[in-house]
């Protein structure tokens, strides 16, 4: 986004005849109401026109009180259909094992029914936080509306689809008119690197573990704020689960909705090309230490008590189930010890037919499908240690759910859970 | 030259500041059945939001913090009105869909930096349909 400086100047919306008419209650009462959203958020953000998506990624399915509840019952009611291909994020329960719900019976009733007032708007049921890993994903420069912090992040960065930061009621509004605001990240302009970021002194042993990116991504989100960083200096070619992983945690600690690393996100082939041939704004240089400290910021506790381990925030994928099964090897969680791991139903189904669910279940895991652990009533024992490989877990689990908590690598997690008390490796943490 | 306000949602309101010194993520920061935030990082953790006029940077963190909002304005848990030094859509809409489903206006107006820093904790201010504050 823009600085208020700019954006203090009031722009005027221009409608095409189509707007005009669904404003007027020409396509009825539902399309109304979402273009009325529309269009007052498009002035909010200071957008001349609206634009033509082809898809969406809807986030008001996930219960929090009873407004979303009115407001998907209010469009609902009045017979509104997404208009354009439209996902599912996590909801609030997980539908496939629904025993692991400890929540309150009346609340889980309603997000059930939340959930069901989506799927009758004609949105696919996906429940995942992670579209991106369906077999269908938005190409380069194509138009979303996506909802889901890490979700944006990826859409925009890893895939170069285009898409603002929406959130709740604006996806949903989005995809019943298949139009957005032309604003934002959805503009060239707007995509253009503004912070260049390098590392200095950091081993190579660090650089080529998974580890790194989620931390990396906490310190650039902190660093950032909402500006748009690109990373420069790693070597090409960085997989998708660790840019998933840095995006995620980015869009946590910070406001980023997108971010290039040169030679690994198709809009930074160099860095020139990041910064469309202009000067960057700001540099900044990531040491060892820097990194080392924002590691620290993910913890709240020294206790080494473990109970409960949580990886899977965004939701795995393929791969990283398959790191997770490697490094169970025969293992088994240790007794007293909860350990969960969460993922889409697409992903769960995958897993199946690997053959993996019944050795993640003979190990100790528990899969959570549809929901993720950070804010659903899952979790068995909230004293203790909660130990995650994920940098957004560990940033908003302490508020949402009270736990303690303790970062390390998924190397570090599965050790852990073995032992029941924490370890982590801190030789790759040292200065290169 | 100090900013001109510019209007996210129109409306008025008069009542006492809660100056906000860091963003704050509606969402896992706000408990909106007791107005109260929760975030434990926040420099304001604790404070309580009913009622008052919320001067605050902007927002900060996940999408969800439009329906945190909305529900805020539902439960009658929500600040009087939204005064921001940078604009952040994801706090407008959640008050232009209260508004749109119940009927309930809580003004959110972009300041600018030199206004929002300007604001004293606990001073009466009164905001106006074309986003000005009167300090009385």
């Amino acid at each position: 986004m823009e600085r208020a400086g700019s954006t203090l100047r009031p722009v005027t919306l221009r409608l095409d005849e189509r707007d005009e008419a669904r404003l007027a209650g020409d396509e009825g009462p539902a399309v109304r109401t979402a273009i009325r959203v529309v269009t007052r958020l498009a002035t909010a953000m200071g957008a001349d026109r609206l634009l033509d998506v082809t898809g969406a990624h809807i986030d008001s399915c996930l219960y929090h009180g009873q407004a979303v509840l009115d407001f998907a019952d209010h469009l609902a009611d009045a017979g509104a259909r997404v208009a354009v291909p439209t996902t599912l994020n996590v909801s609030s329960l997980d539908l496939l094992h629904p025993e692991l719900d400890r929540g309150d019976p009346v609340e889980s009733g309603q997000s059930r029914r939340l959930m069901e007032r989506f799927e009758e708007m004609g949105c696919r049921p996906t429940w995942t936080c992670a579209p991106y890993q369906l077999e269908t994903r938005p190409s380069l420069g194509e138009q979303v509306a996506w909802a889901e912090s890490n979700a944006i992040v990826f859409a925009n960065s890893v895939l170069g689809a285009r898409t603002h930061r929406y959130g709740d009621f604006a996806d949903i509004c989005c995809a019943i008119i298949g139009r957005a605001p032309a604003a934002g990240l959805h503009l060239d302009e707007n995509r253009r690197a503004t912070v260049v970021v390098r590392l200095q002194g950091v081993s190579a042993e660090l650089i080529g573990r998974d580890v790194l990116y989620p931390v990396l991504g906490g310190l650039i989100g902190r660093l950032v704020g909402r500006g748009v960083p690109v990373i420069d200096g790693l070597p090409p070619g960085v997989s998708e689960d660790r840019l998933k992983a840095l995006g995620a945690a980015s869009a946590s600690t910070g406001t980023v909705g997108m971010f290039h690393m040169v030679g690994s996100t198709p809009e930074a082939s160099t860095l020139d090309d990041a910064l469309h041939g202009r000067k960057p704004d700001e540099e900044v240089t990531v040491t060892a230490a820097d990194l080392r400290a924002a590691r620290d910021r993910l913890s709240t506790t020294t206790d080494d008590r473990l109970r409960t381990v949580s990886l899977g925030t965004p939701h795995y994928s393929i791969t990283e189930i398959g790191r997770l099964v490697e490094l169970l090897g025969d293992g088994r969680v240790a007794d007293g010890v909860a350990f969960y791991v969460s993922t889409g139903r697409d992903i769960y189904h995958e897993v199946e037919l690997r053959g993996w669910a019944n050795r993640l279940a003979d190990a100790g895991v528990t899969v959570v499908t549809d929901t993720c652990t950070y804010f659903t009533p899952i979790i068995e024992d909230l004293g203790g240690t909660a130990m995650t490989d994920s940098a957004k877990w560990a940033y908003y689990a302490p508020n949402n759910l009270g736990v303690e908590v303790v970062f390390g690598s998924v190397e570090d997690c599965v050790a852990s859970a073995m032992t029941g008390r924490v370890v982590r490796d801190e030789s790759i943490w040292a200065d290169a | 030259m100090p900013d001109q306000p510019r209007v996210l949602v129109a409306g008025t309101a008069t009542g006492e500041v809660l100056h906000l010194d860091e963003p704050l993520s509606f969402w896992g920061g706000l408990d909106a059945t007791d107005g109260r935030i929760i975030d434990r990082r926040h420099p304001q953790a604790d404070r309580v939001v009913t009622g008052r006029v919320l001067a605050m940077p902007h927002g900060r963190g996940s999408s969800s913090a439009s329906s945190v909002l909305c529900e805020a304005v539902r439960a009658g848990t929500a600040p009087i009105a939204i005064l921001m030094a940078e604009p952040d859509e994801l706090v407008a809409l959640g008050a232009i869909v209260a508004e749109e489903i119940y009927g309930v206006v809580v003004p959110v107006v972009v300041v600018g930096h030199e206004a929002y820093q300007s604001m004293v904790d606990g001073e009466r201010v009164t905001v106006g349909p074309d986003g000005t504050v009167d300090r009385t």
